[in-house]
């Protein structure tokens, strides 16, 4: 049985449907990245799965119907989704938004707040700094490191790379798989097609509001029209 | 200079005033340093002066709290509760119920405060979340109906005459070196100063405070964390209606009456606070709100034309507006990037 499983989904703003029926299904433990155009639906897919928009139609989360959950619940369930934006708490301080991360478990988080700032020992050094003042590569290793205090079964992740230099890129993607290596699937947004189909094993490509293709990166990469579009050679 | 650059500096102007986790900047906090050095002096120098300053710090602790539960409520909801001094009248009458009843003057006291925080979230489930989207306009609309119909209950059920309760402090007046300092601002201003002290602690060092101020703060983002953001909002309401429920409470033994209109200079003055405060700013409100007890009680003295008690609003006011012109953002606010 699929992690996650989407069925035929429409989701609008208002009067403008920004998905038509999508269907994708995500196996425990993988990573698998959407792809597409600005305006595609990727945004709105994920925020179907956290209700954050509002949308018909079956999503499963380990054989589990999300339709009626509300955004508040998802977290509980075990999925951390980092928004567009990232959804930082830019007027709270580092330890404060690790510490939202970790808000829907209960016991000790200690020893998590522990091997994150192991891991970035910069952010141990700067607990007390506000989210805000970080830089964009510096926020959006909080928001995942946030995601990890969570300990979700599912992580979405909506444009890591956006706006942020080739080398904080690499950077973040390592860390991506990191988590997933920890056991955390992950659900990767991306208009950097090139990046996004080395981590993902499997990918699929939106174009306005509908599974265009999907299928094995590898195959994707030869493919004509994933090229031409989304590779650009 | 164009639009974007405007947008650009004050950017830049909001990143930098964030990195000070209090808010206030260096002229700010040398102003205010200067302020508490000229009272020492000043205290030290005359006793009548001292007198003077320890009973506006009593006076100003009431405007404080009450200027706290105002931010509080701004933070949550970014609208003022213009029905914040109402509700605070209203929660001191149930006082003044409950002693008559036979409840001793603390039993009625703590009592007071957890109807307070019932009636508060209440206030907010039943009246305020129905239109919390609409649009800001509706929230303060229903603030200042709520503002009517607390003052036409409490009216209707006690009269409009002035009652009279238990003091909680007693009229003992302690000399301290030819300062006389009574019970009553010492009181005043440890219950005032405590509730603040609290409160600040709960915020500052708990699991469901930090949920509280993400809620206010990013409820978006809160609710993606698994915050019940509706359910703090609401908390927020019920605290901030404690905090005016001690306010109205520590107005009652200063005026030694209570009446429907106790409350509508307080709330004038602790509105002023808020502003002077930066509005979204805790501390600045509290500071704000002695520093203004304070400088109200002294001008009452020594101001010359000024010490007329009929200009002390009009007075406060004039501070205010200065301060506003000066700095918009008031003493601890940071320059103000609105979300779009």
């Amino acid at each position: 049985m699929p992690l996650l499983e989407l069925e035929d989904v429409v989701a609008s703003y208002g009067p403008v449907k920004a998905l038509h029926g999508i269907s994708l299904s995500v196996e425990e433990g993988a990573i698998v990245a959407v792809l597409g155009a600005n305006g595609a639906g990727k945004t709105t897919t994920l925020r179907a799965v956290t209700n954050t928009v509002r949308r018909t139609g079956e999503i499963r989360f380990d054989g589990r119907s999300l339709a009626r959950e509300p955004a508040e619940s998802i977290a509980a369930l075990g999925i951390a989704h980092v928004p567009e934006g990232r959804g930082l708490f830019p007027e709270l301080t580092i330890v404060e938004n690790l510490k939202l991360g970790a808000y829907v478990r209960r016991g000790s988080i200690k020893s998590d707040l522990d091997r994150v700032y192991a891991y970035f020992p910069w952010m141990g050094r700067r607990r007390q700094e506000l989210a805000g003042s970080l830089s964009g590569g510096e926020q959006q290793m909080l928001a995942l490191a946030r995601a990890f205090m969570q300990k979700p079964r599912l992580l979405l992740l909506d444009e890591p790379s956006l706006g942020l230099a080739p080398i904080i890129v690499s950077e973040i993607f390592t860390i991506v798989r990191e988590l997933n290596q920890e056991g955390m699937t992950v659900v990767v947004v991306e208009q950097n097609a090139h990046i996004a189909l080395q981590l993902a094993a499997t990918a699929y490509v939106l174009e306005v509001g509908t599974v265009a293709l999907h299928g094995p990166s590898e195959e994707l990469q030869q493919h004509e029209s994933v090229r031409r579009s989304y590779l650009g050679y | 200079m164009s639009v974007y650059e405007l947008l650009g500096r004050l950017a830049i102007r909001d990143v930098g005033t964030r990195r000070i986790s209090t808010g206030a900047s260096a002229p700010v906090l040398g102003l205010l340093v200067a302020a508490c050095i000229f009272l020492t002096v000043g205290s030290l120098w005359s006793s009548q002066f001292a007198q003077l300053t320890v009973s506006g710090v009593a006076q100003g602790s009431v405007f404080a709290s009450l200027a706290l539960a105002l931010v509080l409520i701004y933070r949550a909801t970014e609208v003022i509760n213009f029905a914040q001094g109402e509700m605070a009248m209203l929660t001191t009458y149930i006082a003044y119920q409950l002693t008559l009843w036979g409840l001793s003057y603390w039993a009625a006291f703590f009592a007071t405060l957890g109807i307070a925080f019932v009636g508060g979230v209440t206030v907010q489930q039943v009246l305020i979340r129905p239109v919390q989207q609409k649009s800001i306009i509706a929230i303060v609309i229903v603030s200042i109906g709520l503002l009517s119909i607390i003052d036409g209950v409490v009216i209707w059920i006690w009269g409009g005459d002035p009652k009279f309760m238990p003091a909680p402090f007693g009229a003992s007046v302690y000399r301290v070196g030819g300062v006389a300092v009574s019970l009553t601002d010492l009181g005043t201003i440890g219950v005032a100063i405590g509730t603040v002290l609290v409160l600040w602690l709960f915020f500052q060092f708990t699991k469901l405070g930090l949920a509280m101020r993400a809620s206010a703060l990013r409820p978006a983002a809160a609710r993606l964390v698994g915050v019940r953001v509706n359910l703090m909002l609401a908390l927020g309401w019920g605290f901030a209606t404690v905090l005016g429920a001690v306010a109205g409470l520590l107005t009652e033994p200063s005026q030694f009456v209570l009446t429907p209109t106790m409350m509508q200079p307080i709330l004038i003055y602790a509105f002023a606070a808020a502003v002077l405060g930066g509005l979204e700013s805790p501390m600045g409100s509290v500071v704000a709100g002695i520093a203004l007890g304070i400088f109200l009680n002294l001008l009452g003295q020594y101001g010359g034309y000024l010490q007329d008690s009929a200009l002390r609003l009009p007075v406060a006011f004039a501070v205010l507006l200065v301060v506003l012109l000066v700095k918009p953002s008031g003493l601890f606010g940071r320059a103000a990037v609105r979300k779009v």
